[in-house]
């Protein structure tokens, strides 16, 4: 194992415990997306091409846009962008959506 | 050829009760059964108010945790069971992890004359140079058969649930037309940036992604990844520019029945070998020489038909997300 390879595996498990921390569902997609690359980027050192082509266009391209494209129906991508807006522009307004969740 | 029955006759059979039955032109319980009509449900606002209470009352007592000692015991132990449980898987995996064997070692039950088959007469039997390929898709097939039919099932599946259905006449059904609404219509469209981007990429995604389908035999790659590459080619073209442009040369017709035709391609193809315990099918195009394009029997088209099949998939999928249909 080289010195690459264990970099690498570093990096996936930094993506794969950051997804799970991150409040943000566009940010845990995005993370999510590059553990996929870095995985093909494994696959390669592995010595196996095949796989490491499939990865990529699955699973950092398709998989990725169709969670897109989900948070956008559920309109989870809008909420985010609005509570940060309403957090700026009314700080000291007491929160109450906060406490229904 | 039978004889058409006159009305008055056809009506006293028992098919045309029966499919009258069926088509649910006639109910039942009509007449049967005593049916009041539904009264509106009012809310008292005073009930609602003491339900509500009741309500708060119950949660405040269950839920008072400095008071409530079986809840705070039962949180402890649910905590404490919680982590030893998940000490204990950790030990579990680690310790078998610990007992497998190196990767590659000769005591592996994977390093078994199989292995050794494909690898030594893999390019003579098959006339694949990619043995991954000619494991796949000779060897194999049987699998990556199912696989494109999980793929086929799935889209189905999603479009069960995902359709807009619509009518005969093209209005969409009342039932569902508020529900989905195609959420396309919000967005800016003819984003300049993103049309000169997709202008110059989408060829060569799609270019790349036959390559990766023809060249399946010969290098890395083959029907599942070159037909991934193709659909994310046309999600792109897709995203910038529309589905007006889309639609011109592919709806769900074209989807129908270029995986119709691909599925049963293949289901044909390789059911002949497995009917005929496992023959090889003397496929039109000859073996060749390995290496080259034309070489490696049936392998080249049913690469292109599980290409086909993924690539239709993945464009439908997105499609089905993004507006309910085609």
């Amino acid at each position: 194992m080289t010195v690459f390879q264990i970099i690498l595996m570093g990096l996936l498990i930094i993506c794969a415990v950051s997804v799970s921390f991150s409040k943000n569902l566009l940010n845990s997609v995005l993370i999510y997306m590059s553990f996929s690359l870095v995985m093909s980027l494994l696959w390669i050192c592995l010595e196996s091409p095949d796989l490491a082509i499939t990865e990529a266009a699955v699973g950092a391209g398709i998989t990725s846009v169709l969670f897109f494209v989900t948070l956008k129906k559920i309109h989870a991508i809008n909420i985010a962008e609005k509570s940060e807006e309403q957090k700026a522009s009314q700080c000291p307004a007491p929160e109450k959506g906060g406490q229904d969740e | 050829m039978s004889k058409r029955k006159p009305a008055e006759e056809y009506h006293k059979t028992f098919a045309f009760h029966f499919f009258s039955w069926l088509q649910g032109e006639k109910d039942p319980y009509l007449g049967n059964v005593e049916m009041k009509p539904q009264e509106e449900y009012v809310i008292d606002p005073e009930m609602q108010l003491r339900h509500e209470k009741e309500h708060d009352a119950i949660l405040d007592k269950v839920y008072d945790m400095a008071h409530n000692r079986e809840l705070r015991l039962f949180h402890r132990l649910y905590q404490a069971t919680s982590i030893l449980f998940c000490l204990f898987l950790m030990a579990l995996l680690l310790v078998t992890i610990s007992h497998l064997p190196a990767t590659g070692a000769a005591v592996k039950p994977v390093n078994n004359e199989v292995a050794a088959r494909y690898i030594e007469s893999g390019l003579e039997e098959t006339g694949a140079v990619n043995i991954v390929a000619g494991m796949i898709l000779d060897y194999r097939a049987f699998d990556t058969l199912g696989e494109s039919h999980v793929l086929f099932v799935a889209t189905i599946t999603v479009l069960i649930m995902l359709r807009l259905d619509k009518n005969k006449k093209g209005e969409p059904n009342p039932l569902t037309r508020d529900m989905n609404p195609n959420d396309r219509i919000y967005e800016p469209k003819n984003d300049a940036i993103l049309q000169l981007v997709a202008s110059f990429l989408v060829p060569i995604i799609i270019i790349f992604g036959i390559y990766i389908i023809l060249n399946g035999h010969l290098g890395p790659g083959g029907g599942f990844s070159g037909g991934a590459v193709i659909g994310a080619g046309l999600i792109l073209y897709l995203n910038a520019f529309g589905f007006s442009k889309t639609e011109r040369f592919f709806t769900e017709k074209t989807y129908k029945w270029i995986c119709f035709f691909s599925l049963s391609f293949y289901c044909l193809a390789k059911s002949y070998s497995f009917y005929t315990g496992a023959n090889h099918l003397h496929s039109i195009i000859p073996k060749g020489t390995p290496g080259a394009i034309l070489s490696s029997g049936l392998i080249l088209p049913l690469n292109i038909a599980v290409g086909l099949v993924v690539a239709c998939t993945m464009y439908a999928f997105y499609a089905m997300f993004r507006k309910g249909g085609f």
